[in-house]
């Protein structure tokens, strides 16, 4: 059985693409809403482990709810996605500078 | 009798407030006879009140009263109050006063008769008597200065009377402000008499003033000035302002652009005096503060004499009589800083009359020839106006200090004084005051012979009109010239030579400043006026009349080469020693461009520059500095984030 | 030490590898449907590992409900918003350089705090075998409707939240689509449509 600390370092580095196509992509935006998807796969994948080598039911439940928010809002951010082309007909991350100060 | 003598005081001061208030509320409904009739009476009623009370503190020697009737206001323990203070030195003041104002009144009916202002004019002058005697009779700081203040703002009033005329309004302002820089070291006096005498009435602080001789204050860190000395210097500056001693003079030939009753009124008899009664009054203050009787002596002399010399260059009637004024006005400077008070108040009283009668003259010359002041212009007017002609004779006689006329007893009795001061500066000023009385002559009777002798110099068209001034015109002329004659005369002994003098105790004067005491060749004053013939100052005056009659009338082309030969001197003159310039250069000009520059540097460069649109342009700096952070990309704001979670690690880790 | 290549490693590699590689793929890759398809493969991967981990429900609970629900919106939405990749605009932001430097250190870092002395086996020891009757999905159902019911119906609630909002968001009504309002229709009254005019009749002028 692989020790906790390898399944962290696992979750660790998708935490890290997950950050990495937030900040570093610019593309458009379903890249950036699969880059939040990958990173909430890393906590649940910290919470499943740790839950499972501290013999803790605890953690299964709250990934859980997790998954059950992250769900809901993929699909908000989806819908917002899609209002968004209708107006302005592009989804390029940079087309969306309308708060530019 | 205490209670009722005040009372009498009060009702004479309060008359010509009444006849100011009347002719200036309702002089445009009683018309123009009945407010003259009104204002007139009022003041002659008190002038009769004068004469009394003059009689009865004077000539009766009744005791000092000094009493308050209302009490303006308080502060803490000081009271200020309005109080009158009657002795000798006040009811004779008082009697000049609204003696000259009297005839003031009566000439202006026929000098002004066919002016719009008319009463208005009687309005202000007798508002001027009402001040002058609020002076006169106060018996405390306070109340000095409310007269002081007042003769002043009625002299601005007055000399810019035809306010139409850009002239007469510049002369008013630079009068005004002339007296106000005076009225500062007026001010500055009465707050340290109130510091350190914890009282303003004469009475308290002349009681004090032995005991304060050495109470010094520093000024500078290492030097110590006594505190008498101090006030008695603020004082003097502020008589500066009033009395019109150099530097402070330069308002007086300006203010002749004002009538010529006012100029007779306030600037020949009353309202300059100002400065010499008060000094005279403080006589107890100034005896202690030997450097201020110095001070007044260099610069009554100064003025005495340099101001003279201006006399005889000027073309316009007026203004000689306006610079023999303020000679005449540093004469009597001269007197009080030799400590002869007495001899100045004689000058003043003497001096009054004959100087308001010169003026009173020259205007009747004035108005005959229609409002022509210059002196080129006219000529010959001994045989048509001879009354006018006359009375100005006289009254330059007695200027001249010509026996047995009024002006020979008191000038003389002052260049004896200012021989016989020991005084630091007495030797200068003697030697002023001895130049000063050939110089006098030179320019009076400069001015009687271009006036009256010679050639007729004006226009044709004017010729044919000059008539003699009506009779309401001359009887004030003719009444002021008596006293001109006689009062010097009956004068004399009592108010210099008899023990006690007539102003008695309202002097003080110290045992080693006496010089009057030191005249002791006396017997009459007829026997004075013969042994004239023995003194320097006759011959000096005589010398005078015939280098005058000399340079105008028989060879006149002397005086075109003098002008010629000396010209530069000639020009100084002309520019009245420049101190017209500097006043405009350097103090109206430097202060408007000092202005200037506090204007566009320091209020538009600085403050509205740099702090009001510096501050709002530094807020938009920043704001446009921060709004470069405000992109609008979610990648940018994604990576702040993570910059901030990177930064919370970083520092939890370094905790571990 | 002693167990260090067993075959659960294997297999635990295996998988880590593939997740963390299409993982990478998912952020770079140009066509956006393959990257939606990349990160399907992810959660295919991550699943196996969840499932290593005896996580049975939540793992199968992964790839039906994220992959089958959620990515397949993903799908629907890429293809349905018509995006044509340029090849001529940037990928990448202009500061990739920094950004990656920072991503480096963040993952340095948690690996560091992770690092097997603190949760190595050493200290977190592998946990016992569970029991053969032993049921992940009783477990759960066990605590999560007796211990977390309140939060359980939150979620729920959370779910419906997302329902109505996601509609509200994108239902636009009848899109270019003319319907029939019968009820307006019958409701007309005449005195809306007809406007009579009394005028003063004007007579025909002559000659026209």
């Amino acid at each position: 059985m692989p020790s906790l600390t390898e399944f962290l370092i696992v979750a660790a580095i998708l935490f890290g693409l997950g950050i990495g196509g937030i900040i570093l992509n610019r593309k458009n935006i379903i890249v950036l809403l699969m880059s939040i998807e990958l990173i909430l796969l890393a906590v649940n994948t910290n919470f499943i482990a740790f839950s499972h080598f501290l013999n803790n039911v605890a953690g299964q439940v709250f990934v859980f709810f997790v998954l059950t928010v992250a769900a809901s809002e993929a699909a908000i951010g989806l819908a917002i996605l899609v209002v968004w082309y209708r107006k302005r007909r592009s989804i390029e991350v940079v087309d969306l500078d309308a708060l530019k100060g | 009798m205490e209670n009722a003598l005040i009372y009498i005081a009060l009702l004479m001061g309060l008359l010509p407030l009444g006849g100011a208030l009347i002719a200036g509320l309702l002089g445009k409904r009683l018309g123009r006879s009945l407010t003259a009739t009104i204002a007139s009476s009022m003041v002659g009623m008190a002038f009769l009140l004068s004469c009394y009370l003059f009689k009865v503190f004077v000539m009766d020697d009744h005791a000092v009263v000094d009493q308050a009737f209302y009490t303006w206001a308080t502060a803490g323990i000081m009271r200020f109050d309005v109080a009158f203070l009657l002795d000798k030195l006040s009811m004779t003041m008082c009697m000049i006063v609204l003696f000259i104002s009297f005839m003031v009144h009566i000439y202006t009916v026929g000098y002004m008769a066919d002016d719009p202002g008319y009463t208005r004019f009687f309005s202000y002058v007798s508002l001027f008597t009402f001040s002058m005697l609020m002076l006169v009779l106060s018996d405390n700081f306070l109340l000095l200065f409310f007269g002081w203040e007042g003769v002043g703002l009625v002299s601005y009033l007055l000399i810019g009377f035809w306010f139409d005329r850009e002239a007469a309004n510049f002369g008013s302002l630079k009068a005004f402000l002339v007296n106000r820089i005076g009225d500062i070291g007026f001010l500055l006096a009465m707050a340290a008499v109130l510091m350190y005498f914890g009282t303003l009435t004469y009475h308290d602080v002349f009681t004090q003033a032995p005991g304060m001789i050495d109470k010094t204050l520093s000024l500078f860190p290492n030097y110590q000035v006594p505190v008498i000395t101090l006030i008695c210097l603020f004082l003097f500056f502020g008589a500066m302002g009033k009395s019109a001693q150099v530097p402070l003079h330069v308002w007086l030939p300006e203010s002749m652009e004002g009538p010529t009753p006012i100029s007779a009124l306030i600037h020949a008899a009353t309202m300059v005096t100002a400065g010499i009664y008060m000094i005279a009054r403080m006589s107890p203050l100034f005896e202690y503060s030997q450097a201020t009787l110095s001070m007044i002596l260099v610069i009554g002399g100064t003025t005495a004499f340099f101001m003279g010399i201006l006399a005889i260059t000027q073309n316009d009637i007026k203004r000689v009589i306006a610079y023999s004024t303020i000679s005449q006005l540093g004469y009597m400077a001269v007197a009080l800083g030799a400590s002869a008070y007495d001899a100045a108040i004689f000058h003043l009283i003497t001096h009054a009359f004959f100087k308001a009668l010169l003026f009173l003259a020259a205007g009747s010359v004035i108005i005959a020839l229609h409002h022509e002041q210059d002196m080129r212009k006219m000529g010959g007017l001994a045989s048509i106006l001879p009354i006018t002609y006359g009375t100005f004779v006289i009254g330059a006689l007695a200027l001249c200090a010509i026996p047995p006329f009024s002006g020979f007893y008191s000038k003389d009795i002052i260049i004896e004084a200012a021989n016989l001061s020991q005084l630091p500066g007495a030797r200068y000023a003697y030697y002023c005051v001895l130049a000063g009385a050939f110089i006098t002559p030179v320019y009076t009777f400069r001015a009687i012979f271009m006036t009256f002798h010679g050639k007729e110099r004006m226009p044709l068209s004017v010729r044919d009109h000059i008539h003699e001034s009506p009779w309401v015109v001359l009887i004030p002329l003719i009444l002021l010239a008596i006293p001109s004659i006689i009062a010097g005369e009956f004068l004399v002994s009592k108010m210099i030579f008899m023990h006690p003098t007539l102003l008695g105790d309202s002097i003080f004067v110290l045992p080693q400043h006496n010089v009057l005491s030191q005249i002791h060749d006396y017997k009459s004053a007829a026997r004075m006026a013969v042994d004239a013939g023995l003194t320097l100052p006759f011959w000096l005056a005589i010398a005078g009349i015939v280098v005058a009659w000399l340079f105008t009338l028989q060879c006149p082309q002397w005086s075109e080469m003098l002008k010629q030969r000396f010209s530069l001197i000639y020009r100084i003159l002309l520019r009245k020693y420049g101190f017209d310039d500097f006043n405009q250069i350097v103090l109206v000009d430097g202060t408007r461009d000092t202005g200037e520059i506090f204007y566009k540097t320091g209020d538009v460069k600085f403050i509205d520059g740099v702090c009001v649109n510096g501050s709002g342009a530094l807020i938009r700096w920043f704001a446009k500095a921060g709004r470069q952070l405000q992109t609008g990309y979610l990648f940018h704001y994604a990576l702040a984030m993570v910059l901030g979670i990177l930064f919370f690690l970083v520092w939890y880790g370094w905790g571990l | 030490m002693t167990e260090f290549f067993t075959p659960l490693h294997l297999i635990f590699y295996l998988f880590a590898f593939i997740a963390i590689g299409s993982a990478f793929a998912v952020v770079t890759v140009k066509n956006p449907v393959h990257s939606v398809l990349s990160l399907v493969i992810t959660f295919f991967a991550m699943a196996g590992i969840w499932m290593l981990l005896s996580a049975e429900f939540l793992s199968l609970i992964l790839l039906l409900v994220y992959v089958g629900a959620v990515m397949t919106l993903f799908l629907f939405v890429v293809m349905m918003l018509n995006i044509d990749t340029e090849p001529g605009r940037e990928s990448f932001v202009k500061y990739w350089p920094l950004g990656l430097i920072i991503i480096l250190l963040l993952t340095a870092m948690l690996i560091t705090f992770v690092s097997p002395e603190y949760f190595g086996l050493m200290r977190v020891p592998a946990p016992l075998p569970e029991p053969s009757d032993y049921s992940n999905l009783q477990a759960l159902g066990n605590v999560l409707y007796t211990q977390y019911a309140y939060p359980f119906e939150i979620a729920g609630v959370i779910l419906l939240a997302a329902m109505i909002a996601a509609i509200t968001l994108a239902y636009r009504g009848p899109h270019r689509r003319k319907v029939q309002k019968a009820a307006e229709q019958i409701a007309v009254r005449p005195e809306d449509r007809v406007r009579l005019i009394k005028m003063p009749a004007e007579p025909k002028q002559k000659g026209v």
